[in-house]
Formats: structure tokens, sequence, C-alpha cells
């Protein structure tokens, strides 16, 4: 479960996020919107380590009851020991390397311990090469899972908007992570694609894994989260289940209202 | 007090290197590699003007002076147009490091361009002002304020006043400002963003030829690989300052040359560049923003 | 048409602007002070050429057709290259000493040192893409830990040779961790002081690097403890042989040696590539945020690459020490440096093969074109050229710089830029 308490995060005189608390739940899919500049990035980027906030706390705490609290710990550690992964908004994979080797590389940490720190597999010793094979088929399923099994030599680079989305998300869900963070995983996908991306959101939570996701495609956010978190100008003004949250007041005239005149 | 006019006198010429360095920065994003050579470029250019002007029979200092200073200007003007429009336009949009090793084969070519043209071997000048003020004497220890050190000064004083209002009070200066916020918007705009960019190396180009001829008034001595030192101490200057602020560049050009001064009088002289390094390592570890630059924040 | 002379001429006259003064007008140090001396000629050749050049490459550019063809030649060249140009090249270095030529078993050697280096150094720009200016320094550390080490405690080549890689990549480590934080140019700008800072020290710090005069009789390495020797001890490898001692056994078994290490660090880098920390090396380069995401730790895994590749600057410095026998400050300019990165970069960041053909074309062969050139410059003794003659061998380094341009805006990717993916699903269609 993650519990966020008091966050504030403030940029020189701009306060991003202002006192803003909220709980994502264990196996769920908690989605936050608002409209633009409502500090729905910022939030995700506190939570996973890249922005320090100014002050409050963000606590996961994981099915067996080991507690992190993320606002003190760096970005690495985030995802390598209180297993928060994430996707960017502007896609962020390595486009140079294939697809396959996109896999490899979000399971490092395992397959590294696996090397002797190194110096035993460069002479081709230890217990190398069974963590590899593990590793090619973990990352086979993924792709099987995503459909890219057929893609997996090319560059990463060169697939589709919708197929780079969909790699994104499988790369991050190799770290084997309890929570998944989405920064607008729908932006820019037709809605054959986003009806994809729905499958895929529902079958990691079925995994157990929760989801914490940003969006602003109002059909995704409606029809997969159980939980909806409205923010604007960095405060919290509404949190509920997608329907409750749909008839409340304040988030019609703060954001879905101006969705319709738009 | 000795020192410290000395150190001034070298922080200005400095300084004037280092708005170069700040102003590509701020616009372009790129560290300028090859500015220190425009910079040896300039001294050459203006030692050339120099005997030239005294073959054709100038005898006037102050007229000799001025005439190399808008010659060796306006050709270092031109050959830092010519580097950025040969070597850095074509990669605006490459891969991040694709600049600056381009500016670094830049570097070279201008080193080795001068070496070629005109041989390895120093180049000495007799002091063309000489003489000065004694400011005060106290057992023994006299303060020398000489004609040349006040003219340097002058001269940068003068040359950063055009200078700011070049930037300030223009249109030229509102669109070079613009581009620095945003390029891409400036462009959209309807700002020529090619030209504006050509131009900012043309200025930081004459800025350090102008920054040249004071530093060979001052030594009396230069060859092919000053532009060096010297850009890896203005480029100290401008990081130190806070990279992108031209006041920041002065005032942390004026910083560099006190502390080379003091540290070659108090501490060793063969250890004065390694002084310049270790304050650039420092800074850039502990406040990456310099004193008078904004910090800034990833976008992620 | 018009338009193309409009341009040339144009390009002319800036020509005229940028040389007229520095080539037209030479100032020579003469007994009173400078001489100025006007080279009109030469200025000329140079406006003539950009005129000409420009115009060529106007109506170069108008050819139709120009485009897919370079296209194809780019793609067909990789492939090709890498299948028999490699042992093709490594055949011929193992039989070069045969020809018995001394001056291209030196030659050779040199060049395989700077393959070395530019090995070492890829894997710190090309594989994890931190742009170092001062890998120089990791050379003169491993070169002078041997020469002081085998100076003061008398230690072989063989021993010195481990303890300079790891002293080199000791100082790797200490540069890198308070350094690999930040962004890519500054670390460039750092390195390059941390360079110049080991130069000057080294110049300075006389009792204990003996500054600017250097340190001479470094000892010649042993094969399993025997010497290259002409005297008439029994532990020469000549003796032991029964064969009578000769210079060239000596250099052929330098060649040999630089030829070992050269390969030890393509293969160590060869084998780290299709590793995690290889992978996480390029995936750094890819995407440093990403990386982060990913659990990553960044810092690590760039001082890893860093330490890395210091180690194997190390180990070449210790044999440059055992090559030269003799070691100054002077061998370790920013020069270096900036040479051994002109050929990381033109050989395609990232390709192990590409250093190498860059660095036998641009050592190499820009060695012999300076042996050339210096015979050239003796025949041409013209009065119009006596000036340049004398420097044509600095034009070495002038060609260095424009290739490094002329690379960057043509062909950013280098000479050879297929990349071998290192992990395949080996599936049957692909």
């Amino acid at each position: 479960m993650l519990s966020v308490a008091d966050l504030t995060m403030r940029f020189g005189g701009l306060t991003a996020v202002d006192g803003l608390s909220f709980q994502a739940r264990a196996g769920e899919i908690t989605a936050v919107i608002g409209p633009n500049g409502a500090g729905k990035t910022t939030v995700f980027n506190c939570v996973t380590g890249f922005y320090r906030p100014t002050s409050g706390s963000i606590a996961l705490i994981h099915a067996i009851g080991a507690r992190f609290a993320l606002e003190r710990m760096s970005g690495h550690r985030i995802a390598s020991r209180a297993k928060i992964a994430r996707t960017f908004q502007n896609v962020r994979l390595f486009a140079g390397m294939t697809v396959l080797e996109n896999l490899l590389v979000a399971q490092h940490n395992t397959l590294m311990a696996a090397t002797g720190f190194g110096v035993l597999a460069v002479l081709g010793l230890g217990g190398y090469r069974a963590a590899e094979k593990a590793g090619m088929d973990k990352a086979r399923r993924w792709l099987d899972r995503i459909g890219l099994l057929e893609r997996a030599d090319d560059p990463a680079g060169s697939l589709p908007y919708g197929d780079q989305r969909r790699l994104e998300i499988a790369r991050a869900m190799c770290i084997d992570p309890v929570m998944l963070c989405l920064d607008e995983p729908a932006a820019g996908l037709n809605p054959r694609e986003s009806e994809a991306l729905n499958r895929l959101l529902l079958s990691i939570r079925a995994d157990g894994c929760s989801l914490l996701l940003i969006e602003h495609d109002m059909a995704v956010v409606m029809r997969v989260s159980d939980h909806i978190v409205v923010l604007d100008h960095g405060q919290k003004i509404a949190d509920g289940t997608p329907a409750e949250v749909r008839a409340d007041p304040a988030v019609i005239a703060a954001y879905l209202g101006e969705d319709e005149e738009a | 007090m000795q020192q410290l006019i000395n150190g001034i006198t070298l922080g200005t010429i400095y300084g004037l290197i280092a708005v170069g360095y700040t102003m590509v920065y701020g616009i372009v994003g790129m560290i300028n590699f090859a500015h220190g050579d425009i910079f040896m470029v300039g001294s050459f250019l203006s030692l050339i003007a120099l005997l030239g002007l005294a073959a054709l029979g100038v005898t006037s200092v102050p007229l000799a002076l001025a005439l190399t200073l808008i010659f060796a200007a306006g050709l270092a003007a031109l050959y830092g147009w010519t580097v950025e429009r040969i070597a850095y336009r074509p990669l605006r949009g490459s891969f991040r490091l694709a600049p600056l090793i381009s500016a670094i084969g830049m570097s070279i070519v201008l080193q080795n361009f001068v070496q070629v043209g005109q041989g390895a071997r120093v180049k000495p000048m007799d002091a063309l002002i000489p003489g000065g003020i004694e400011l005060m004497n106290q057992g023994g220890f006299a303060v020398q304020l000489s004609w040349m050190q006040i003219a340097i000064v002058a001269t940068t004083l003068l040359v950063l006043a055009v200078f700011t209002w070049l930037v300030t009070a223009t249109p030229l200066g509102r669109s070079m400002r613009a581009c620095e916020q945003d390029i891409r918007m400036a462009g959209l705009l309807g700002i020529d963003t090619d030209r504006t960019i050509g131009l900012t190396f043309v200025i930081g180009a004459a800025l350090a030829a102008v920054a040249g001829l004071l530093f060979l008034l001052y030594y009396g001595v230069i060859d092919f690989f000053i532009g060096f030192l010297a850009g890896v101490k203005a480029f100290t200057a401008a990081v130190l300052g806070g990279i992108g602020s031209l006041p920041g560049a002065v005032l942390g050009g004026l910083l560099i040359g006190l502390i080379e001064v003091f540290w070659s009088a108090y501490f060793s002289v063969a250890y004065k560049d390694v002084a310049a390094f270790a304050i650039l390592i420092l800074v850039l570890i502990f406040r990456p923003s310099g004193i008078m630059g904004r910090a800034e924040v990833e976008k992620v | 048409m018009t338009a193309a002379l409009r341009d040339a001429l144009l390009s002319a006259a800036v020509a005229l602007g940028l040389f007229a003064p520095l080539v037209g007008l030479a100032m020579d140090n003469g007994d009173q002070g400078l001489v100025l001396r006007t080279r009109p000629l030469a200025a000329g050749i140079m406006v003539a050429l950009v005129f000409f050049g420009r115009l060529g490459m106007h109506l170069w550019v108008a050819r139709p057709g120009r485009e897919a063809r370079a296209v194809r030649r780019s793609i067909a060249v990789p492939k090709a290259a890498s299948k028999y140009i490699a042992p093709a090249l490594l055949i011929a270095a193992v039989l070069l000493p045969l020809s018995g030529s001394r001056y291209y078993v030196d030659l050779a050697t040199l060049v395989l040192t700077y393959i070395m280096l530019g090995w070492g150094l890829n894997i710190v720009v090309g594989l994890a893409g931190l742009l170092d200016l001062g890998y120089v320094a990791f050379y003169a550390v491993g070169a002078y830990s041997y020469a002081l080490l085998a100076e003061t405690f008398g230690l072989g080549f063989w021993t010195c040779l481990p303890l300079a890689g790891i002293l080199a990549a000791f100082a790797g480590v200490l540069l890198g961790f308070p350094v690999l934080r930040l962004r890519g140019d500054y670390l460039a700008i750092v390195t390059l002081a941390f360079g110049e800072i080991v130069r000057v020290v080294l110049i300075n710090w006389v009792d204990f690097t003996h500054g600017p005069n250097g340190i001479t009789d470094i000892p010649r390495p042993t094969l399993f403890g025997l010497r290259f020797s002409n005297d008439e001890g029994s532990d020469t490898v000549a003796a032991f042989f029964g064969i009578e001692a000769q210079t060239i056994h000596r250099v052929v078994f330098l060649y040999y040696l630089i030829l070992a290490l050269a390969l030890l660090t393509n293969w160590v880098t060869l084998r780290l590539r299709r590793l995690p920390l290889g992978r996480a090396w390029e995936a750094l380069r890819e995407d440093e945020i990403a990386c982060r995401s990913l659990g990553i730790d960044v810092t690590k895994t760039k001082l890893t690459a860093f330490a890395t590749g210091a180690l194997f600057g190390g180990f070449a410095g210790a044999f440059f020490a055992t090559r030269q026998a003799f070691i100054s400050p002077e061998s370790f300019t920013f020069i270096e440096s900036a040479t051994v990165l002109a050929i990381v970069v033109l050989g395609g960041l990232g390709s192990q093969l590409g250093v190498a053909l860059a660095a036998l074309v641009m050592v190499g062969g820009l060695e012999m074109l300076r042996d050339l050139l210096s015979t050239i410059g003796e025949h041409m003794g013209s009065e119009l050229f006596s000036g340049l003659a004398g420097d044509l061998p600095t034009y070495r380094m002038l060609i260095f710089g424009l290739a490094l341009v002329a690379m960057m805006v043509m062909r950013p990717r280098g000479l050879v830029s297929g990349r071998t993916a290192t992990a395949t699903l080996g599936r049957q269609d692909a």
C-alpha cells in the first residue's frame, strides 16, 4: 500500500503540490487525474524518487510488511529495493538497443548479482549462464504478452509508437515491481491500441501488482480504475470510486466541465 | 594591493573571453571549445595589424590601437561566424556529444592552422604603452599602476558597456534573449534563429579578439597555444559566475584572475594552473549553477 | 548555376578575409623583433581552393540520384566489413614481423598502442557515452607507475603491469566518484582539467617524478625471465635459444606484447558487452533517466566504465614506458587525449573494428604521410613554399582536426556504424 501524507513540493516560488494526502491500496488501480498543471507529474516524480519533496512523507508498505520511506530514497533504490517501477510521459526506451536488450537491461540487478561482480562472468565462470537463461525466458514471456515476440531483435526505436509504449510497460514490469506507475500511458494511442492497453493494465493487476496512473484519457481512467484521486492547483479536490468522482460537483467544475467546453 | 591590481587586469581579460562562452552556452547549450582559440587568433591578428600599421608608418599609439582593435575584432568575428557555420550549424539536433567533438576538432584546426601559417615560435612584442603611476610607497614596497593596466581595464569597461547596450536595448539583443529562453518557440515566433545564433558567435568572437589584443599588450608574448589555457580558465570563470549569466561571467573572470595572481604570489607559481582547474572541478561538483546562475530542475 | 557561382564567390570572399592576414602575412622572428613578410600566392591558392571547392560541392549536390547511392553504400559496408576485414587484419597483424622490416614493426607497434588506447577509451565514450577528455591522465598514471615502481623497488615489468593498471583504475575511481554526477559536457571539461592537473603535477613534483626531465633507463620487459640484450650474460634470450643477439628480437617481442595486450582489451570489452554490466553501460548512453527508473545505480555503473577504461589506459601506459625506456610529461599532453578521442569518434562510437581501422588510418597512415611530406618538403625547396615546407609535419594535426569536424558533420555515427545486438532470441526467421 502506498500512502502519501502532507506532500508539498515547491520549485522556487511556485508551489506545484500543496499538502497532498492520499492512499493507493494494494492490488488496485489508482488513477491521479486533474487539469494541466495540477501537479500530477510532480506527485509522480516524488513517488518515484526523481524529485525530493519539500516536505511530507511517502510510504510504501509491502504485503510482507516491509516499510519504505520513499521521500528519503534515491531513484534507483526506489526501483531496486521498494520495487516501484515507472514509465514516462514521453517514452524513454533505449532506442538504439534491441527490444530484447531493453528487457534484459531492466533485469540488471538480478543478472548482475549472478555475475560475481562481473569478474567471474568475464572468464565464463560462475552461475551466470543459468541466470541469463532465466532472464531471457522472462523477457520472452513478456514479449509474448505484449505481442512483440516477432520483433525481439529489432532496435526499440524502430517500433511504432503504440508498441513502444507497451514495451516500456513490459520493461518496467521486468524489475518485478509491487507497484507500477504509469505516466499518461494512453497518450497518443488510437482506440484499438488504447483497448489493448486497458487489457494489459487489468492483466497486470490480476497478477497482484498495484498500479498508479496519471491519465488524461477519461475513457481509460473510468474503465480501469478502482480508485481516483483528483488534483487541481496542487491540492486534492476529490477522492473516491469512479462513480463518486464522476458525480462530484467540484470535479465537474474543475476538470470535466472544462473538458466539455473544449 | 599590487596583486589586486594585477589580478583585476588579468581578470578582465578572462571575463571578456568568458562572456563568449556563457553567451553561446546560454543560447545553444553547448561548450564552444574553440572559443579559446578564437581568442588566440584574435591576438595574432592584433599583432599582425600592429606590425602592419607600424610598417605603413602609423606612429600614433592610440590611433594604431583603435585601428587594430577594429581590425582584429572584425576578422575574429568572421572566424567565429565561419566556425559556427562549418562546424556547429549542421549539427544542430544531432546527438548531444557531436557538437562538442566537432568543437574540439575546430580547436585543433585553429591551433595548427596558426602554427602552420605563423610558425611555432613565440612572438614577442615591445611594450606599446610604457610607464605608469606609483600609487603608494611604503618601506620599499611600491604599488605600481601602469598605464597599460588602466588602458586594459578601461577598454574592457567600454567594450562591455557597448555589449550590454547591444544585448539589452536592441532588437538583436531581444531575439538573443528569446532564443536563450526557448529556441524552438523563438523560431516559431518568426525570429531567424540561425542568424541570431550566428551573430552570437560573431559577438563572442569579437569580444575574444579584444581580449586577445589586451592579452598581447599585457604580456607582450603570444604563441599558438595560449588559447587552450586561457580558454579553460575563461570557461572556469563562466562556470564560476553561473553559466548563462553575463554579469556572472565578468565577475567569474575577475575572481579567477585574482585567485590566479594571489595564488602565484603567495603559494607557488608552478601550480597556478592547477589552482584554476581545481576550482573548476570544485565549483562543478558543489555548485554547478555558479554564483549568479539559476539552478536547473531536471525535466523528467 | 548563377546561384552556385554567387555562393562560391561569397565563400571565397569570406576565405579571403580569413586567410589574407594569417596566411598572406607571416611574422618571422628576426634579429630586431618581428618582421612581417607577405605571401600573397599561398593565400591566393587557399582562397581559390575554397572557391572551386564550394563550386564543385554545389555541382556535386545538384547531381540527381546521389542520395540514394550514398544510403545504399553506407548500409553495405559494415556487414561485409565485420565479416572479412577483422580476421584479415588479425592475420596481417600476426604475420607482420615476418616482413623483417624494423620500420613497419615499429610503426605497427605505435598503431597498436593507439588501437589499445582507443579500445580502452571506447568503453568510456563509445559504450557508456561519457565524454572523457583527460584519458591521457590514466595513460600517464600507468606509465609513471611502472617507471617509478621499477626505479624505486626494482620490480620487473610483469609485476608492474597489473599494478600500473590497478593504480590507473584507482585514479579513475578517485576522479570519477565526485564528477560522474555531472552532465555530459561538464564531465568533458572536468576530465580535461584533470588531465592537465596530472600533467602539471608531473612537471612540478620534481622530487617524485623527476619533473620535466622525465625518467630514463626504464627496464625492458623480459620473456619468462630472459632479457633481451646484446651482452654476454647467460640469462638473455639470445643465449638461451643459442641465436645471435639482435635488436630486432626485442622490437618484435614488444610488438607481440602490445598485440596481446590490445587483443586482451578487445576480448574483455566484447565479453563485457554481452554481460549485464556492458549492457547497462550502453543503456546509460541511451537514456540515463530510464536507467534510474529501472533500479540501476547510475553512478556505480559509470564508475565501473571509467575504471575499466582507465585500467586499459594504465596497461597501455606501462607498455609505453617499457617500450620507450624513457618518459616525460611531454608525452602526456591534451593532444594525446584528443588523438585517442578522434580515433574513437572516427571509428564510430562503440565499434571495435572501427576503432582499429581509424587508428590504422589516423596514426599509421598519417605517420607515413608525415614521412612522405617531409621528403616532399625537402625536395620542394622553392621560395614560395619555403615557409610552409618546414611545417609540413604539423599538417598532420590540422588534418586530424578537420577530419574530426568533417566526421561529425557528415557521419556522426562513425565509419563503421553497424551495431551488433548483445543478445538475440535466435529465432529461425531472424
